[in-house]
């Protein structure tokens, strides 16, 4: 549980846990989310830079976690879904909001700022982006 | 390229030992390993450990030494292998490749998870170690959860049925049904596997291997050493291959690049081909995971492997017997133990030890170990002669 | 130049629920709760929601009207009493996640109700000075109501947030406070509920401040009621707002529109805001709001905003506040114990 209660391991990640900092390659136009510091196609010919990703896509494939780890107890039942972000790369993320149980492959999100994690009363409290199902109604 | 033989196996009984420590267990493998092989402990040169974490299960780290000490092998080197759930393939790997260097003649290869000392959520989220913890881990995804995704995938792009990754876990314990080492030796049915709770849709409890304890041990012996030992098993290939730590960083949701490649290595050692296995010990931790490594190994094409089990071809009477002992679903889960637990099932089967579960004319065998969600995999292939 | 709102954003949880589930569980009369507080029901956080969740999508909303770059903002405020941490500010989070730049001037404030609009007022003050370009100042809770309380059947939960600025889509045409020491309401530290005074938060309290802020402002501006289009008041339910708009002889019609409460409750330090909010969603430009915010201690902040003919191409740029209030699903007592964490474990 280092990760969760360890306060430099989470602050190193805020840019991207929080805006979706990611990374892309100058080289090869790879993108990367989660960031990589090294693209892997031109290792070290390439050079990557910072990039912002829009958190918009579809979802490639979910589950609906019905016996959480600890920690995540007070959130059940609650969706994961691998998500295929619209630049073009795959991140795995929570999805809430309306239509859970209509979930299915294919369908469109887009990203939520919500609390993440708990470290109990006393620790620090972990927020990020969560993803909502988008029908594309939240401006008509 | 010179020959290595296991020439003796043992395993501690699956289960919840609440009687017995990691110390304990790893002993008793050892034990039963140098007995089965009728080797003095004097005689081993090295022992490679396989265990993912004891850090978090038993607040032990620094295992080898332990066993080494607990087993009366003292002053011999002892090593860790770690590669989550395929850690002891790991170090049944990195036992073969030292005596293949030239280093050793006999060795010990062994693994041993205790995972019941702590409560299951704990053990869970230790688990979890084994994903990518500021990615998968962060936002509360389980190995269930892992896998469940992988299923959702694979029922999407193949149309794999739920009865059919039900059917995975009534082959397996069937089995294991028989299997007096397994901690779960009883049946089960489609109905039960479709009526258990729901633990990551659409995966519910039966489709899971449980959390258990246990050890394996295994002796090895280079080809001159092993002229001494009654009956050797030969390693015929060894492959071992990474992916990426996250699914969402792998390129395919729906075939596991790690275990093509591996077995790609593996057979090519071998001079084998996937129609020319007699028996396979896959890892099943989830029932996704052997449809998976039915494909990824050939022995049917990508997609086909839901029809394949529906077909009842895995079954011990039908032509790719798999997990004909049990399985991880049926003889149970110790991560760290489950890789040479598959190499000593395997071993006496090509020996024909197996009793009412032996494959009767099995002469070849391959076993597949799977770390984390498809990271690391690990495969063997050994043959009777 | 003018000053005033260049972008504005509301925010209110999904989930409701309603004055009759919590009147069951406390065996009250909901159509009493109902007509008499002119309250239907009441937004509920999710579990992973609070204070600084909520001024994020709010803010993100603001920004999407304003459309400048976030690294502009030089100052940001957050009005709220449920701050998620007694010591740390909600501000950072929500700066860091609103990717707004590091040459920031940057508090948390409190002031029961009117934190929101006190952080409006100081964005205002500093845009005006010239000692910054922009500002975002945000009214956000998740509001407590002690179980059984008839607070319970109100407190709810949402925010919004404004981007002040010149070229504004409403000019900000002046502001006034009116501030005494009257205790209506408060929370000692290490208490999860407030207390309040019951029938001392009315007269003495909510209607001397909001009725003495909004007619300061009127005459300050030497405005009359027929000179203005909308008026919001703070809104701990719906009758102390409806009360103060007769008493100042303001028709019905001109409330109607921020008058968000019957839906969603009270969103304490977010409760004016949002329906101000509610008001520039349907606004026309050269239409006058007047905004009156009460915070209980107490204090009431008033303001008035003339909208411009930039409401016509900014308000489409993010979800209104009726995209909230309709994307709704109700939810038990029971649910709503849990969620809140009102059960002690």
């Amino acid at each position: 549980m280092t990760y969760k209660s360890s306060v430099p391991m989470f602050w190193r990640l805020q840019g991207s846990k929080y805006r979706l900092v990611g990374t892309r390659c100058t080289k090869c136009n790879s993108v990367f989310f989660p960031p990589r510091s090294l693209c892997p196609k031109c290792r070290r010919k390439g050079t990557v830079e910072e990039m912002t990703f829009s958190g918009k896509g579809e979802i490639i494939s979910y589950t609906i976690i019905r016996t959480a780890p600890e920690g995540f107890e007070k959130y059940v039942p609650y969706a994961v879904a691998i998500i295929k972000l619209d630049e073009g790369t795959n991140i795995s993320g929570q999805i809430v909001g309306n239509n859970i149980e209509g979930m299915a492959i294919g369908m469109r999100v887009r990203p939520v700022f919500r609390r993440m994690f708990e470290d109990g009363d006393r620790g620090l409290i972990q927020y990020g982006i969560k993803w909502e199902i988008d029908k594309g109604d939240s401006t008509s | 390229m010179k020959r290595v033989a296991v020439v003796g196996v043992g395993q501690t009984k699956f289960g919840e030992h609440w009687n017995s420590s990691l110390r304990d267990l790893s002993t008793e493998a050892g034990a039963l390993a140098l007995k089965d092989a009728g080797v003095e402990g004097s005689s081993i040169q090295a022992l490679y450990i396989g265990n993912m974490s004891a850090g978090k299960f038993v607040s032990q780290e620094h295992l080898s030494s332990l066993a080494a000490d607990q087993s009366g092998l003292l002053p011999i080197p002892a090593t860790r292998c770690e590669a989550a759930c395929a850690s002891s393939a790991l170090a049944f790997r990195e036992a073969y490749m030292s005596i293949l260097s030239g280093q050793y003649d006999i060795v010990v290869a062994a693994g041993a998870e205790k995972m019941t000392d702590i409560r299951g959520e704990t053990a869970s989220a230790a688990l979890m170690g084994a994903a990518d913890q500021e990615w998968e881990s962060a936002i509360g995804l389980t190995f269930v959860g892992l896998y469940a995704l992988l299923t959702r995938a694979h029922m999407q792009s193949f149309g794999t049925t739920r009865e059919q990754l039900a059917l995975v876990s009534v082959n397996n314990h069937k089995n294991g049904a028989l299997n007096e080492k397994a901690q779960f030796p009883f049946e089960v049915s489609v109905e039960q596997v479709l009526k258990s709770p729901m633990i990551a849709d659409p995966l519910r409890l039966l489709d899971c291997s449980p959390i258990t304890d246990g050890a394996s041990a295994v002796v090895l012996a280079s080809e001159e050493a092993a002229r001494k030992f009654e009956k050797p098993v030969w390693i015929a290939g060894s492959g071992q291959a990474s992916d990426a730590l996250a699914l969402h960083d792998r390129q395919s949701l729906t075939e596991m690049l790690a275990t093509k490649a591996a077995a790609k290595i593996a057979y090519g050692q071998a001079g084998l081909s996937p129609g020319e296995i007699d028996v396979a010990e896959v890892h099943d931790c989830f029932s996704i995971n052997e449809i998976l490594a039915i494909e990824d190994l050939g022995f049917c094409e990508k997609g086909k492997g839901g029809s394949f089990v529906e077909k009842g071809n895995i079954a011990r009477d039908r032509e790719m017997p798999i997990n004909a002992t049990g399985g991880l679903k049926s003889i149970g889960h110790p991560v760290g133990a489950t890789g040479v637990r598959q190499i000593a099932d395997l071993v006496r089967q090509l020996r024909g030890e197996c009793g009412k579960l032996q494959i009767n004319g099995a002469k070849t065998g391959l076993a597949l170990n799977i770390g984390g969600s498809g990271a690391t995999a690990v495969v063997h292939i050994l043959k009777a002669e | 130049m003018d000053i005033g709102i260049v972008g504005y954003g509301a925010y209110v949880p999904r989930l409701r629920i309603s004055v009759e589930e919590i009147a069951k569980v406390w065996g009250t009369n909901a159509e009493n709760f109902r007509k008499g507080l002119i309250v239907d029901e009441k937004s509920v956080p999710e579990s992973d929601e609070d204070t600084v969740t909520i001024g994020v999508e709010a803010g993100r909303n603001a920004l999407l009207r304003a459309a400048i770059n976030p690294k502009k903002i030089g100052a940001l405020y957050i009005g709220s009493e449920s701050h998620p941490y007694v010591v740390k500010p909600s501000g950072t989070v929500v700066a860091e996640a609103l990717g707004l730049g590091t040459s920031l001037m940057l508090a948390d404030f409190e002031f029961a109700c009117k934190a929101g609009t006190a952080a409006m007022q100081c964005c205002y003050g500093l845009i005006k000075a010239g000692e910054i370009d922009y500002g975002m100042a945000i009214g956000a809770d998740t509001a407590q109501g002690k179980p059984g309380d008839a607070l319970e059947y109100t407190a709810a939960a949402g925010g919004a947030a404004f981007v002040l600025g010149k070229d504004p889509l409403a000019i900000l045409e002046g502001t006034c406070s009116f501030t005494t020491d009257t205790s209506d309401f408060w929370r000692r530290e290490r208490q999860d509920y407030p207390m309040h005074g019951a029938r001392f938060t009315g007269k003495p309290a909510y209607f001397r401040h909001v009725l003495t802020a909004t007619k300061n402002l009127m005459e300050k501006l030497s405005l009359n009621i027929d000179d203005i289009d909308y008026f919001v008041f703070h809104m701990p339910n719906g009758k102390f707002p409806t009360a103060a708009a007769k008493t100042l002889g303001i028709p019905m019609e001109k409330i109607a529109p921020g008058l968000v409460v019957k839906r969603m409750g009270n969103c304490y330090s977010g409760s004016s805001p949002v329906g101000l909010c509610a008001t520039l969603d349907i606004a026309k430009p050269g239409q006058r709001i007047l905004m009156t915010s009460y915070g209980s201690g107490a204090g009431s902040d008033s303001f008035s905003f003339m909208v411009t003919d930039r409401i016509i191409e900014r308000r489409d740029m993010a979800p209104k506040t009726e995209y909230y209030l309709k994307n709704k699903k109700n939810i038990d007592y029971g649910t709503y114990v849990k969620l809140r964490g009102k059960l002690r474990m």
